[in-house]
């Protein structure tokens, strides 16, 4: 469990420490065994989300060689800004999923956030209050499900499937009832809709917010106590409880948290497509888990980042626009993201046992 | 890796659940009851109060609506009762009915079609079980995968093209009623399935090894039950006859698309799970499953009787679930917290707390329990 729940530390260090060439990581293993037990999960970790990157890498160069455009400035911004929707969302997945736990219903969250905020700014309410208003709703979302799973204890795969259903509704219920269905461009403030479009030194701004919120959030899980002790949770929660840690308290905080990010998510899809009905967002929880997976989020809890997450999504949306440039059916998309789910779970499975192996022969030997 | 999802267990129940057999098999048959009782329930008012629910024409309909649910909903299951889950089925029903009218399209009659669609339904239904139980990898991410993959194959199958020149006489069958009752044709051989998946869960050696796989997958192999392979065979028969439902769902609608059936899955669960089926598994019955897709069925159904927005549906089916899925989860802890009180006695049910200095509130959290199992 120490070591599963260690891993992030060692994704964020080499990082930083230019990974390629510089090979700095022998520094401190020589001496000490857990050090050296730890350094060995840290590699894998690295090993896993160099695999993704790799992977990433090789489908954008497949895809230039086929077609050189592909990499114009114009084409690489609107990939970033798809991305950052799907990153945002997968965040804030992987602190629910680390706790073992899941959030179906992120999709209908976004869905609602994203039509509360242009409702609100079609009846003239500031950008920013708009803004805040939808990442509130989208709070409120996560802590109904967060009060149903932590408070009723009831299984969050089946509480938040039945919220899916029911914020959906909730949604197209006002839609339909303030007989506004859709949403126009027209419609909303143009001081809104310039966010779309604006720009920080030739980046997207949609996709600043992602890395910041992914940037936040990794910190927080892992150099705080309180995200630490959600890895804790998730590697097994009945130890947790045991251990002093308020498991009830911290798996509600992370359902509000991936409402709060659904809702900020949904007030970005507002900014991006302006165009909203009661349809925003349906489906898009299978491509959240998905990215999660592929990034190497342990779907029973207790392992994987954020920064796994967001490259996962990274990459399933360079997927659906490399698609047609290969000159594939764009049809192919959904299984490749099928095919790429089974493929990463295979992966972490067989990576995992020959981690226990190494540690267990490690441990015979020293002892 | 079964073991990984018991810890969230509803704790009130697992304590009450253990002692004697006799209390085991009435709290099975307990949630049966409830959600039977709901069903009647439901069916009378809404009978008397909803116009033109109780037709002939609108039982129909209701009927027809249900029949692809309930289908998918027994092999589902026994396999939510092992501790497993697909989720996958929607997707299959969308790749076979792709696959079947991308053949009958290419000039195969539909007697050798249907054929090659429950072979292609137990090919995807294999895929699953290899990896579950094969590689040993969780139920839940392998058919998340696979929900997607064989969704994503449909659309290749099929694009976004409809097939729909089937002969006249099979999709008029598929809608046909016995004599002039309004009740659907198909509805005899889903009963017969019915039966049968009754029979094998509940009478046979094979059904008790499935709820036992449910409790404690190490204790269960311990016993000598072939855990992988009866997991294994479970998901081939999930597909199959997710296979079997996309071809019904092809003739009755008269279309083949690769969208046929999308979110069904969803649907399918929810019913499951209103039937009082844990999703831990090792709990729960198929009557109750019976009942859990009918109070769907005709919840949605009276709500559309009475010009209700399609939007409501989807909350009440979301309210349905939660509610389902919290309620007895808060009565197991009222029933716990007044056993828990008089200490001394385990043979609790039949021990009246009277010197308890809450005698009014105990009876009546308790009575309306064991009616419920009696009734």
């Amino acid at each position: 469990m120490s070591e599963r729940a260690s891993s992030p530390v060692g994704t964020a260090e080499p990082a930083s420490g230019a990974s390629p060439t510089a090979t700095p990581t022998p520094t401190a293993s020589p001496t000490e065994r857990p050090g050296r037990g730890a350094a060995l999960v840290h590699r894998l970790v690295v090993v896993r989300e160099l695999g993704i990157l790799a992977a990433l890498l090789l489908l954008v160069v497949a895809t230039v060689v086929a077609n050189p455009r592909f990499l114009s400035g114009q084409n690489i911004r609107d990939l970033l800004i798809s991305a950052s929707i799907l990153t945002v969302l997968a965040a804030g997945q992987t602190v629910v999923i680390i706790t073992r736990n899941v959030d179906l219903s992120v999709g209908s969250t976004l869905g609602l956030s994203a039509y509360a905020t242009g409702t609100l700014l079609v009846n003239g309410t500031p950008v920013p209050l708009a803004v805040l208003a939808g990442v509130a709703v989208g709070a409120l979302c996560g802590l109904l499900n967060g009060v149903i799973v932590a408070v009723a204890k009831v299984p969050s795969l089946v509480v938040t499937l039945g919220t899916l259903y029911a914020i959906r509704g909730l949604d197209s219920l006002w839609a339909s009832q303030s007989g506004r269905l859709q949403i126009n461009a027209a419609d909303l403030p143009s001081g809104f809709k310039a966010i779309a479009g604006a720009r920080v030194l030739g980046v997207p701004v949609l996709f600043l917010v992602a890395v910041a919120v992914v940037v936040l959030v990794g910190h927080h899980l892992r150099s705080y106590r309180s995200g630490r002790e959600l890895y804790g949770i998730g590697s097994d929660p009945d130890a947790a409880r045991l251990s002093g840690i308020p498991v009830g308290r911290r798996v509600l905080a992370a359902f509000v948290v991936s409402g709060a990010l659904a809702g900020l998510a949904g007030v970005m899809y507002a900014a991006r497509f302006q165009t909203l009905d009661a349809t925003a967002g349906t489906g898009q929880e299978l491509f959240v888990v998905a990215a999660a997976v592929v990034g190497g989020v342990a779907i029973f809890g207790g392992s994987g980042s954020v920064y796994g997450a967001a490259l996962g999504a990274l990459l399933l949306t360079t997927i659906g626009a490399a698609l047609p440039q290969l000159g594939l059916n764009p049809f192919w998309r959904e299984a490749a993201v099928g095919a790429l789910i089974l493929a990463a779970i295979v992966l972490d499975r067989s990576l995992s046992l020959r981690l226990a192996r190494r540690l267990r022969g490690r441990n015979l030997r020293g002892s | 890796m079964a073991v990984d999802t018991t810890p969230a267990t509803p704790a009130g129940q697992a304590p009450a659940q253990r002692p004697r057999t006799a209390s085991r098999l009435r709290l099975l048959g307990s949630g049966d009851a409830v959600i039977t009782g709901v069903l009647v329930l439901f069916l009378v008012v809404a009978a008397l109060t909803v116009e033109g629910f109780a037709s002939a024409r609108n039982t129909g309909f209701l009927l027809l609506d249900v029949v692809v649910i309930v289908l998918i909903a027994l092999p589902l299951t026994l396999v939510i009762v092992t501790g497993e889950i697909d989720l996958s089925v929607a997707s299959t029903v969308g790749l076979s009915s792709a696959v079947m009218g991308q053949l009958w399209f290419s000039g195969l009659p539909l007697e050798t079609v249907i054929p090659l669609c429950l072979l292609l339904g137990a090919m995807l239904g294999a895929v699953n079980g290899f990896f579950v139980t094969r590689l040993g990898l969780p139920s839940l991410a392998v058919t998340i995968g696979t929900l997607a993959l064989y969704r994503g194959l449909a659309f290749v199958v099929l694009g976004d093209r409809a097939v729909a020149d089937f002969p006249r006489s099979w999709t008029t069958w598929a809608i046909s009623g016995i004599g002039g009752t309004g009740i659907p044709v198909v509805v005899v051989p889903l009963l017969f399935l019915v039966l049968l998946t009754g029979v094998v869960l509940h009478a046979t050696p094979i059904g008790r090894s499935l709820y036992a796989m449910g409790n404690s997958e190490d204790a269960a192999r311990f016993s000598g039950i072939d855990v992988g392979r009866t997991k294994f065979w479970l998901f081939v028969v999930t597909g199959v006859v997710s296979a079997l439902g996309g071809i019904y769902w092809t003739l009755r609608y008269g279309s083949a698309r690769a969208d046929n059936a999308q979110g069904l899955e969803l649907q399918v669960i929810a019913a499951i799970l209103l039937g009082g089926v844990s999703i831990f598994g090792g709990r729960g019955g198929l009557l109750g499953v019976l009942a859990g897709a009918l109070l769907l069925g005709s919840v949605r159904n009276a709500l559309q009787l009475e010009n209700v927005p399609a939007d409501v549906l989807n909350i009440v089916t979301g309210g349905l679930l939660v509610v389902a899925v919290v309620a007895p989860q808060v009565a197991a802890r009222v029933r716990s917290r007044t056993r828990a009180r008089p200490a001394g006695p385990p043979s609790a049910p039949p021990a009246r707390p009277a010197p308890d200095a809450h005698p009014s509130t105990d009876p009546a959290a308790q009575v309306p329990a064991d009616q419920r199992g009696n009734r």
